[in-house]
């Protein structure tokens, strides 16, 4: 990257990571925990990242909270691909990240398979203060990673 | 895929499909409807996008070690699933927990009961609109749930409640820790009826929407606040009593309407009654657990010492979560080959240590005779029931759960017939799905 | 009502449709043929039994016994302490019983669970069609030589309708 793009990389960088509208694509126990992140006591809304926005088209960070079986498989597909770029994902639980304690012919081992994970939040439920740290690390994953913007041609 | 409500549908109608990932559908029902304008004429609900494989899992578990499986069934009210489960074991063992376990038992559940019903009340108020309900109610939550973490080491899912028992005793300091919590629930209860009670928008959304009559609602199987609110005063505390229930002194809150409304009120009313039953329970435990002798080194000191010279002096272990439980045995798990082998022998003999490897792999001690058992608890959702066949071995033959909200959703699409499509959200809400309890 | 009466009332009722009973510790079981199911619904819901809320329904699967599957019921009434469990064993080549949702509506989803897991059918059912498995799943997972951790292929990424 020349030198001239760096800072404004950073710009966009720093507006980016504290400016993020989330999706909570809630399933199971780990929504209660979720609840509480965003929740008066431990907050998600002071690292920039309160706002909840139910639609896919509206929204730039995918939290996948909770099991996913194969019959939602789809649909989390279908939530991930209507977002518009740039968009991360953060697999939220045990079960997203690997399926969790649930090993069987039902469940999917792990969100990874389906689409692509920027920042993992292991537990069983991860307590809150987990995944604030998991939210900051994104935010420094989003600071640190190449902004791409429209009007560069895309090298692929 | 072609659906029932796709097959039906007519021409000029309105194929709308909400969920499975949906903020209102509670992460995994998907509603499909026919709307004519904004009524619908036809619902069709599928469900299955939480199905966990719990009751196939079990098969391949021993019976002890299934049980944090049990907590991910009602995950809002994980306590009182191990409970449901670890009577009906019981039943089939003909083991009864130590008094003191049976009084914190209680005190377990009807806390996780509270959490239950706050986080429903919250969520259907934060669909409806009352965003600020849903941030007492969690408030109120945490405090509970502090207490919980307190005893149990876990916020939620804590698989605290074993067969024969419970995992340890409590905490110092519970006393006030729960003081606190049941404190700051009746504060959050008085904020959110006065917000909620007369409030002429929520009235509007729930008074005298998707009313169910007592006949219908028993036909269905309800159980629990939503049968409650419709006026039969059924509880399984009252009529099958368990854990010494028919000693403390409750009300069972009924509705006259069985709409939205009394749903909620009922549930308000139950976080009432179960304060009521946490400050007897919390009464009647006696004021700590026998303090065990203080004697002995700490363990960092020991782990220090040790670096030298090998030295054989005992260590002061914590009472509770991580240590010295032999003492304490007696109080909070029936003894008897089913129970956990304590800690000190497992780290400080090897007969203790294969006997603890035997429990836990092998499923040694805790093999029910050959039979079958329903226990059956008051959940947060109505009548939570396992149904336990053991074939004599280590791993269950079969366990199947008796959702209550399996059935309470079973006539949703009954009761949204006919409604408008913004009423679907408060009657859905006052329903308590819980996605874990219901697919299983 | 006592056990005892539920039982030899239910036994008078039904005659040679009732291939066991007794008197767990637990609950009164009743063991039936299949083809007594309805009469057995019909009697145990009149007076003087009068259970009337069908509490559950679910299957077992024991592939050494002679009746391979074996359809469970529970009967409770909610006015009175008394309950039922009834067993109806079942052959395992083509397992069907007939269905309860003319009684109860949530028979309805009750048995469509069964189905979905045990491959058990269920006569006269409305709409008997899976309810927690995807549609394009094969077999039956509850079965006992269903293995736990078998794969099959995804549904695929239209969602509808």
């Amino acid at each position: 990257m020349s030198g001239t793009l760096k800072p404004f990389n950073a710009v966009l960088g720093w507006a980016r990571k504290f400016s993020l509208f989330h999706y909570p694509f809630v399933t199971a126990c780990c929504g209660m925990e979720y609840m509480s992140a965003a929740c008066a006591h431990f907050d998600l809304d002071r690292f920039g990242a309160g706002w909840t926005r139910f639609s896919p088209r509206q929204a730039d960070l995918l939290i996948v909270v909770g099991t996913v079986n194969e019959k939602l498989a789809p649909v989390l597909r279908t939530v991930y691909g209507q977002m518009v770029d740039p968009k991360w994902v953060i697999a939220f639980g045990a079960c997203a990240v690997s399926g969790g304690i649930y090993d069987n012919y039902a469940v999917v081992q792990g969100i990874d398979t389906l689409i692509p994970v920027d920042v993992y939040i292991p537990g069983c439920p991860p307590r809150p203060e987990t995944v604030l740290d998991g939210l900051i690390r994104l935010q420094e994953k989003i600071q640190k990673q190449d902004q791409d913007w429209r009007w560069r041609k895309r090298r692929s | 895929m072609t659906t029932r409500i796709q097959g039906q549908a007519r021409r000029e109608s309105l194929l709308l499909n909400m969920g499975p990932s949906h903020p209102a559908m509670h992460g995994t029902i998907r509603i499909m409807l026919e709307l004519e304008g904004e009524r619908v004429r036809n619902a069709e609900v599928e469900i299955g996008f939480l199905h966990r494989g719990f009751e196939k899992t079990c098969e391949n578990k021993t019976w002890f070690n299934l049980l944090p499986y049990t907590d991910r069934l009602n995950y809002v009210s994980p306590l009182l699933n191990n409970l449901g489960y670890a009577l009906a074991v019981e039943k089939l063992l003909g083991v009864e927990a130590p008094p003191r376990a049976r009084l914190i038992r209680v005190l377990m559940g009807e806390l996780s009961r509270i959490a239950d019903h706050l986080t429903c009340v919250a969520a259907m108020a934060m669909e409806c609109g009352a965003f600020t309900v849903f941030l007492y109610s969690i408030k109120a939550r945490e405090f509970v749930w502090e207490v919980v973490e307190a005893a149990t080491g876990a916020r939620m899912t804590t698989s605290f409640i074993r067969i024969g028992g419970i995992r340890a005793d409590l905490e110092d300091g519970w006393r006030e820790a729960t003081a606190r919590a049941v404190a700051e629930t009746r504060k959050v209860l008085r904020d959110v009826r006065g917000l909620l009670d007369r409030n002429p928008i929520f009235l509007k959304r729930t008074r005298d929407i998707a009313v169910m009559s007592a006949e219908r609602a028993l036909a269905y199987g309800w159980t629990g606040p939503c049968l409650r609110s419709t006026g039969v005063a059924y509880d399984v505390r009252r009529a099958h009593p368990y854990l010494g229930y028919e000693d403390f002194d409750f009300e069972i809150p009924t509705g006259k309407r069985g709409d939205n409304f009394d749903r909620y009120q009922v549930r308000m009313r139950e976080v009432e009654q179960s304060l009521r039953i946490i400050e007897q329970a919390a009464a009647r435990l006696a004021a700590s657990p026998p303090a065990i002798a203080a004697e002995g080194i700490d363990p960092a000191e020991a782990i220090a010492a040790s670096r030298g010279r090998r030295e054989r002096r005992p260590i002061r272990l914590s009472p509770n979560l991580a240590g010295s439980e032999r003492e304490r045995y007696a109080e909070i798990l029936a003894s008897g080959p089913w129970a956990v082998p304590p800690k000190e022998e497992v780290y400080t003999s090897i007969e203790g240590l294969i006997r603890h490897f035997q429990f836990f792999m092998r499923g040694h001690g805790l093999r029910p005779p050959r039979g079958e058992a329903y226990g059956a608890v008051e959940g947060g959702n109505g009548e939570l029931g396992f149904y336990v066949v053991s074939d004599g071995t280590d791993t269950p033959a079969r366990v199947h759960v008796r959702a209550p909200c399996f059935h309470i959703v079973a006539a949703l699409e009954e009761m949204i017939t006919g409604l408008y499509l913004a009423d679907i959200i408060p009657t859905f809400g006052s329903m308590n799905m819980i996605g874990g309890e219901l697919d299983r | 009502m006592e056990k005892k009466t539920l039982l030899t009332g239910l036994r008078d009722a039904l005659a040679d449709g009732v291939l066991g009973a007794a008197e767990s510790p637990d609950l009164p079981v009743l063991t039936i043929r299949p083809e007594a199911l309805v009469l057995l619904v019909r009697t145990v819901r009149r007076d003087p039994f009068r259970l009337d809320v069908l509490l559950d329904l679910t299957c077992l699967d024991d592939p050494s016994a002679a009746g391979r599957f074996t359809v469970v019921y529970h009967f409770a009434s909610f006015l009175t302490p008394a309950r039922l469990r009834v067993k109806v064993p079942l052959d395992g080549d083509e397992p069907a019983v007939d269905s309860l949702t003319s009684f109860w509506p949530n028979a309805a989803w009750l048995e469509r669970e069964v189905y979905d897991l045990f491959g058990v059918r269920f006569r006269g059912h409305p709409d008997l069609r899976r309810l927690l498995l995807h549609e394009g799943f094969e077999g039956h997972p509850l079965r006992k030589d269903y293995p736990l951790r078998r794969r099959q292929p995804r549904p695929p990424d239209e969602v509808g309708p």
